[in-house]
């Protein structure tokens, strides 16, 4: 076994490297539009008209109380449809590698936006009301408000759970595999059922998420420190 | 939607078995998942050097990859490992290692005692020494003051986030209907096979698990609630992260 093992993981480098560039993919763009939606969600949550509350409440509790993998397979099933009549519809009948990347990042996103509306809600709450008052008072828009005072004031409460989050959504991305698109598991699974070599191959993805992960950590680590600065230092 | 294959009794059994097997796991899980997380927060502020650094190996590796990478990593790399240790096929381990369950359960157990005994960890950590040396002040032995006050304080102090894991736990449950064990997923998958129906045996086990989450959350509040010593503080209606 030992002389065979490493031929097959040099054989597999290429596309388990390409694998893992599609998961950072699908990574980073779920991210990207899951922050938005949660900052939707929050905001939604926080506002003052009842039936927009109710929506952003039915929408973070769903979300969290069922199965990842499973909302995964519900809505990529549903996605993936839609997708495909609009495409249908355009006369672009077929781009199946565009539909199972797009469904993908719009599931994770879907998912991660219920979760960081939380994050954000508790986030917004934390911000002392003194604060926000004294930017009505001296005259501050909306939008001013917003990402002058309520945005600067937010992030530091709310990275910790942002960074949480990113580390189970690079972890979530594995789910994908489920569903086969091909991204970094998908590919793992592949070469462990050609070459046989199950223990080395899923070691090695193990591996490779365990570097994201820990990257991502320090990298989180470094954007506390930046959004923290002027913050008095806690004994 | 159409729901008339429910009246199929081989397809309820399926769901039944899912059931039990999903709820056999939690506990199963739940159980081993937190004697291990205490002996993981006792390696690590109490253990000799290597150990806790080794444990601290073990949870970082644990908390940063993906379980359903672990599962597969047990299942198919570890078993398929076992396989070529000769002689093992004859004895009594055999039927274990050729066991689904039993994989699950081990890599559910091994996430829960990562996740949970880092919690523990800071939730032992939070205690005030003075208690522990007032303990011992009045003639306890150090087990004594683990069993007594050490553990019992610091489960108090983080019961609100153990509970949460346990509810994560139970999310992550469908992960297994990818090594073929019958869980409420792998029913769904076999009912979507047969009748072609795609979205309705989906989203009836969402309903399941949507309802078991609800009544799991009732009944580890009612634990919170008469945990002894513990201050009733402000809840959210599901403790999910």
């Amino acid at each position: 076994m030992t002389s065979m093992t490493p031929e097959g993981l040099i054989d597999w480098a290429g596309p388990i490297l390409s694998g893992a560039l599609t998961t950072v993919q699908i990574a980073v763009l779920a991210y990207a539009i899951g922050l938005l939606l949660g900052l939707l969600g929050a905001g939604a949550k926080l506002s003052p008209w009842a039936p927009l509350r109710g929506l952003a409440t039915a929408y973070s509790t769903l979300i969290r109380a069922v199965p990842e993998l499973l909302l995964i397979l519900l809505l990529y099933y549903a996605g993936a449809q839609a997708l495909d009549a609009l495409l249908a519809y355009l006369g672009m009948a077929g781009a199946v590698q565009i539909t199972g990347f797009a469904t993908a990042v719009g599931v994770l996103a879907f998912v991660q936006g219920a979760y960081m509306t939380e994050v954000f809600r508790g986030a917004i709450l934390a911000i002392p009301s003194g604060q926000l008052e004294a930017a009505d008072a001296f005259g501050f828009s909306r939008w001013d408000r917003f990402h002058r005072i309520v945005l600067p004031g937010m992030l530091p409460n709310a990275l910790p759970g942002m960074s949480n989050l990113w580390l189970i959504l690079i972890k979530d991305t594995a789910l994908i595999s489920v569903i086969g698109f091909n991204e970094l598991f998908f590919t793992i699974q592949q070469a462990a059922a050609s070459s046989r070599a199950y223990f080395l191959f899923y070691a090695a993805a193990g591996v490779i998420y365990l570097l994201m992960t820990l990257s991502s950590t320090a990298l989180f680590a470094r954007l506390e420190r930046y959004v923290r600065r002027g913050q008095p230092t806690e004994a | 939607m159409d729901f008339s294959w429910l009246s199929d009794p081989f397809y309820l059994g399926y769901l039944w078995e899912g059931f039990v097997n999903t709820l056999w796991l939690l506990l199963v899980s739940a159980v081993g998942g937190l004697l291990l997380a205490v002996l993981v927060a006792l390696a690590r502020l109490r253990g000799p050097r290597p150990l806790a650094w080794l444990v601290w190996a073990f949870t970082t590796v644990m908390r940063g990859t993906p379980l359903l990478v672990q599962l597969f990593f047990f299942y198919y790399g570890v078993g398929h490992l076992m396989e070529g240790v000769p002689g093992i096929q004859e004895t009594f381990m055999w039927p274990l290692l050729r066991d689904p369950f039993f994989f699950a359960a081990l890599t559910f157990i091994l996430s829960v005692g990562a996740y949970s005994g880092e919690v523990i960890r800071g939730a032992m950590q939070s205690v005030p020494r003075g208690e522990l040396e007032a303990g011992r002040a009045f003639g306890l032995s150090g087990f004594q003051v683990l069993t007594r006050l050490w553990l019992p304080r610091a489960i108090q102090l983080c019961l609100p986030t153990l509970t949460g894991e346990m509810i994560l736990l139970l999310k992550s449950i469908p992960l297994v209907s990818t090594i073929a064990l019958m869980d409420l997923l792998q029913a769904a998958n076999i009912i979507r096979d047969e009748t072609f129906l795609v979205y309705e045996p989906l989203l009836l086990i969402a309903g399941i698990y949507l309802a078991t989450t609800v009544v799991l959350t009732l009944v580890l509040r009612f634990v919170e609630l008469n945990f002894p010593g513990m201050q009733p503080t402000q809840r959210r209606w599901l403790p999910i992260r």
